[in-house]
């Protein structure tokens, strides 16, 4: 048998298309584990070829040398992207690579719609059938039109009205979801990246505007669905484009994890979307697929906030209940000096990183710290906050970058509990994560919020730049504790100058 | 300014309040630092030294007494020192004044700032400076020596080619600093060791220390160490009794009792009565560390070793800093100089008198002839008042069970009812919409189900690949690009062709960039 003369064949596409969506699951299964993700980014992988194979082959297919040549230059650009990243710019990349999906989305949403408006003629003449049978000349017309379409138009002029009208609903919500999908990850990897002031910001008339961009995009889908109208497709993406804009730019730095892991979900809505609208199985599982991994993401990030979805979304910490408890006491400075010896006498230390130490790149100064004190017969692990990064996960990247062992890297709920048995903790450039305001005043902004309780243990050190709030602008008790010492300076001078001192 | 320390009157007092090392930071804050001719001598710092280290040594008493501007003691000064105090001078010293009044009068009157060491409030800030606490260590280290000096035999057990040796038996009552600096020397020494305290919560602290806390069942509310700045505060009468029979029942047992029980301003409370002295093994050793204020033990003779009629050595010394003075005055020095530290906040030799901070105004008790003792209630707490331990009902197993069974209850009618409504919304979707729609909704569905499945088991550590790699899966939408690129349109096949570019750069980039981060991954 002749393989490769039934390449194309529909059935056998379809075989491809159900193995690819088994080897996602596996892929996305896989990643349970640390050993097992390693081969699973391998099903990954044959999936991607093996639904890319098929669809190149798939009957009417057309202009191969375009595909082949935007499939090389695309993995060129892929390939260098992947390699030159730094660990610490992971959230940019992961933004600008959903924004990708985002566009890819409304392009393909536009070409359904510019291919159904290419056979509006078709549809009209077939919109008659007891005009084809009275004409043979229209019928013929017909035939003749159907003969000369192929592949995704010859689908199309398939389709019945009722199928037609709920595929303007899909290329509708495709559009829709895909463009919102691509400015809000713009903006994301803008702010990610520095590129755009973090801060959260709004357009005067706040949600308001985007409540009402969203009722206009329902209007412009019903005049859609009945008219077909090009302009309020064009006018609901752009409608689209700024509801994009003006969410994410309404949501600060710290709140990242969760606006990253939505736009994660929403890149695969978008696709799942256009699945729907191409009549394509793989796109649809597989975008679902990605849609409930990043809402699943959204979720936890929200959890470990102890905020709703919602609240998040719209931007900014809830108003306070009361007055916020008075602090106590002062910040009392050290060196590296003091931090050292108290190293030196400690038998368990536990690491708590943030964004901070990304931010100063300490994430290699850390490891080694860890490997000297490792070297000295010390107890050291990290505990790593769901939401510290920009990234659900982004510490766990950090410290893998720069060789720490993950088995001693922990969760909040496997070590919260070992604080009160350790005689130092050394946070790193986190703030509201170990903030004890948390559980101690009912009044805080983030009361309820799951923290690391590091004031337990025996000593805390923090290594800060300065003295100021965190994100949220709340104040730290923590660092006016008296078990507390503020470690002041950037963290990779200050971690470099420890190493000097153990060992 | 200038600081001097001479010699101790009291005798038997070896310890000194300055060493050349204490001198050379003394120094370095700005103070001329003198000495009395010999005052180092008993703690074995000979006048070289300190000539050595920059201290001027001076021949009398006299002559150190009123040269300096602040004099670092270490016992209350005598009569004859008060007299030599005049107004300016600032005296660093124990002191006790609650039980000293006429002595503090005395020294008020001449006009003098007295600072007393024993009264340094127990707040974290102030443990450098914490006297009390480190001449106490020494006690409790030094009461275990003496123990093992009058005890026959060895602490750990043995077993030799000449016999089988038991170890020794240690009950150290009492778990304060002492106690826990006993613990610690005992059970290094290899001996087994049982340890006891009023406030059940200094167990974790004992058994941290290699000993085991006498456990007594009573019911009565936990003492909060908190309210008393951490110290032990007087029992009840049938806590006591209680608490006496447990003593009893160990005292055959036991080869070395230490006893360190203290209330702050009161007698030592009897804890080791007549009759469980009686009840110990001949050649059998009791310390007791209380004897200053009157002993733990019926049969303490303060400042003397005696041997009870059934071989009991109870030895009741009241100097076991001093018979470690070289150690003891290495600590204490070093927190007179801590002190001073706190004293000189410009570190240019000037004391500022701040009253207004807890630790310098809790521990000064006579200033600028006011008595200013006892000092107010510290504005930081010692210790973090203790949350009630909320103990968690136990449940019975029928309880359990029915509670068991009513939220399996809960939980299924909630999927029920989930499950209804979905089922629901099915139909409505399948009563409008065409079987085409539907055969891909069911897809979709099931797609959903099973990426939540799937995507709860990831690990938290694994967030950021799995967005990597779910970024590159949703690069997937390049098959909607491929299958428009053919169309005869221009437009639709630039657009297409730019969609397969974007979303091979998905691809590509994803699966990589996760492929590396996944690599990083190591395990140790």
């Amino acid at each position: 048998m002749n393989l490769s003369a039934h390449l194309g064949d529909p059935g056998i596409v379809i075989a491809a298309y159900i193995a690819a969506a088994v080897l996602f699951i596996l892929c996305l299964g896989g990643l349970s584990g640390q050993e097992s993700a390693k081969r699973a980014v391998w099903y990954g992988i044959a999936g991607m070829a093996l639904a890319v194979v098929a669809a190149v082959f798939s009957p009417g297919t057309g202009h191969l040398w375009l595909i082949v040549l935007m499939l090389v230059i695309g993995a060129g650009i892929g390939t260098v992207l992947a390699k030159r990243v730094q660990m610490t710019e992971m959230p940019q990349l992961v933004a600008a690579l959903h924004s990708f999906v985002g566009l890819a989305a409304v392009f393909i949403g536009f070409n359904t719609h510019i291919e159904l408006a290419g056979l509006a003629d078709l549809f009209a003449l077939m919109s008659n059938p007891a005009q084809m049978v009275a004409d043979p000349a229209i019928a013929a017309n017909v035939q003749a039109h159907l003969a000369e379409l192929a592949g995704f138009a010859l689908k199309l002029a398939q389709k019945t009205p009722l199928e037609l009208s709920i595929l303007r609903v899909e290329t509708f919500l495709g559009v829709f979801i895909g463009a919102v999908t691509f400015t809000g990850s713009v903006i994301a990897f803008g702010k990610l990246a520095g590129k755009v002031d973090g801060k959260a910001k709004k357009l005067p008339g706040g949600h308001m505007l985007n409540a009402g961009a969203a009722i206009l995009s329902v209007i412009l889908l019903i005049v859609y669905v009945q008219t077909a109208s090009f302009w309020a497709l064009a006018l609901m993406t752009l409608l689209a484009f700024f509801i994009g804009y003006h969410l994410i730019m309404g949501i600060g730095g710290a709140d990242m994890p969760v606006v990253v892991s939505m736009l994660n979900s929403y890149s695969g809505w978008a696709a799942s979307a256009i699945g729907f609208s191409l009549g394509n199985d793989l796109l649809i599982v597989t975008g679902a697929l990605v849609g409930s991994s990043g809402a699943i993401l959204s979720y936890i990030m929200c959890k470990a906030m102890n905020r709703s979805f919602i609240s998040v979304i719209l931007g900014g910490f809830g108003s306070t209940s009361g007055p916020a408890m008075e602090i106590e006491g002062e910040q009392i400075a050290i060196d590296a000096d003091g931090v050292a010896t108290a190293l030196n006498d400690a038998d368990s230390v536990i690491i708590v990183p943030g964004y901070g130490m990304a931010v100063a790149q300490a994430q290699q100064a850390v490891s080694e710290l860890t490997r000297r004190l490792r070297a000295k017969g010390k107890n050291v692990r990290f505990a790593i906050h769901p939401v510290a990064g920009r990234l659900p996960g982004h510490m766990n990247v950090l410290l893998a970058e720069a060789k720490v062992p993950y088995d001693i890297v922990l969760e909040m709920d496997e070590i919260n509990e070992d604080f009160p048995e350790t005689d130092v903790v050394i946070v790193i450039g986190s703030n509201d994560i170990v903030n004890p305001a948390a559980q101690e005043d009912p009044n805080s902004p983030i009361a309820g919020m799951p923290v690391l309780e590091v004031w337990k243990a025996k000593q805390v050190f923090v290594s800060k730049r300065g003295q100021g709030t965190g994100y949220s602008g709340i104040e730290n008790p923590l660092f006016f504790k008296e078990n507390t010492r503020m470690f002041y300076g950037d963290a990779k001078a200050s971690i470099d100058s420890l190493n000097s001192l153990i060992g | 300014m200038k600081i001097g320390a001479p010699k101790e009157v009291l005798g038997g007092e070896a310890r000194v309040a300055m060493t050349p090392d204490s001198a050379l930071q003394l120094q370095k804050l700005g103070y001329e630092c003198f000495i009395e001719t010999g005052a180092g001598l008993a703690a074995g710092f000979s006048d070289e030294r300190y000539k050595t280290a920059g201290v001027t040594v001076l021949d009398s008493a006299n002559a150190l007494w009123g040269e300096v501007d602040i004099i670092a003691k270490v016992r209350p000064p005598v009569d004859a020192e008060v007299k030599l105090l005049t107004k300016g001078k600032t005296l660093i010293s124990f002191f006790y004044p609650a039980q000293n009044t006429e002595l503090l009068e005395a020294a008020k009157a001449t006009g003098s700032n007295v600072i007393a060491m024993d009264m340094v409030p127990r707040i974290s800030r102030a443990q450098k400076m914490d006297a009390l606490s480190s001449m106490a260590n020494i006690a409790g280290y030094r009461a275990v020596i003496e123990a093992g000096n009058n005890f026959g035999r060895f602490f750990t057990g043995q077993v030799t080619a000449a016999g089988k040796v038991p170890p020794a038996k240690v009950l150290i009552v009492g778990a304060g600093v002492a106690g826990l600096a006993a613990i610690g020397t005992a059970t290094s020494l290899g001996a087994i060791t049982y340890a006891f305290d009023v406030r059940p919560e200094v167990a974790e602290q004992i058994e941290s220390m290699g000993a085991e806390f006498v456990y007594l069942d009573f019911e009565e509310k936990a003492q909060d160490g908190a309210a008393t700045g951490g110290y032990a505060a007087p029992s009840s009468p049938e806590f006591r009794e209680k608490q006496l029979e447990k003593f009893r029942e160990l005292a055959p047992e036991m080869d070395i009792v230490i006893t360190t029980a203290l209330i702050p301003g009161r007698d030592a409370p009897k804890l080791w009565l007549k009759d469980m002295v009686e009840a110990m093994k001949p050649g059998s050793v009791v310390v007791d560390l209380a004897a200053e204020r009157g002993g733990n033990c019926d049969l303490t003779v303060p400042d003397q070793k005696v041997v009870s009629d059934n071989g009991v050595t109870i030895v009741g010394y009241t100097d076991f800093p001093s018979r470690m003075a070289s150690q003891s005055s290495t600590l204490y020095s070093t927190n007179i100089r801590h002190m001073m530290a706190d004293l000189t906040p410009g570190k240019d030799g000037q004391v500022v008198h701040n009253m207004e901070d807890d630790v310098i105004r809790g521990a000064t008790v006579a200033f600028e002839g006011e008595i200013t003792f006892p000092p107010p209630p510290p504005k930081v707490k010692a210790i973090a008042a203790q949350k009630p331990k909320e103990k968690a009902k136990e449940l019975t197993p029928e309880e359990r069970k029915a509670q068991e069974i009513a939220a399996f209850k809960a939980q299924t009618k909630t999927q029920v009812l989930l499950l209804g409504i979905g089922t629901l919304l099915l139909l409505l979707a399948g009563y409008y919409a065409p079987a085409s729609f539907m055969s891909h909704f069911v897809v979709f569905m099931l797609s959903c189900f099973v990426g939540f499945q799937v995507i709860w088991n990831v690990s938290h550590s694994l967030h950021t690949p799995l967005m990597a790699v779910t970024n590159a899966v949703s690069g997937i939408i390049i098959l909607g690009a491929v299958a428009q690129i053919g169309s005869t349109s221009w437009i639709i096949a630039i657009l297409a062709a730019l969609s397969v570019l974007i979303s091979t750069i998905n691809i590509v980039g994803g699966f990589l960039v996760t492929r590396r981060m996944l690599a990083m991954f190591q395990k140790s």
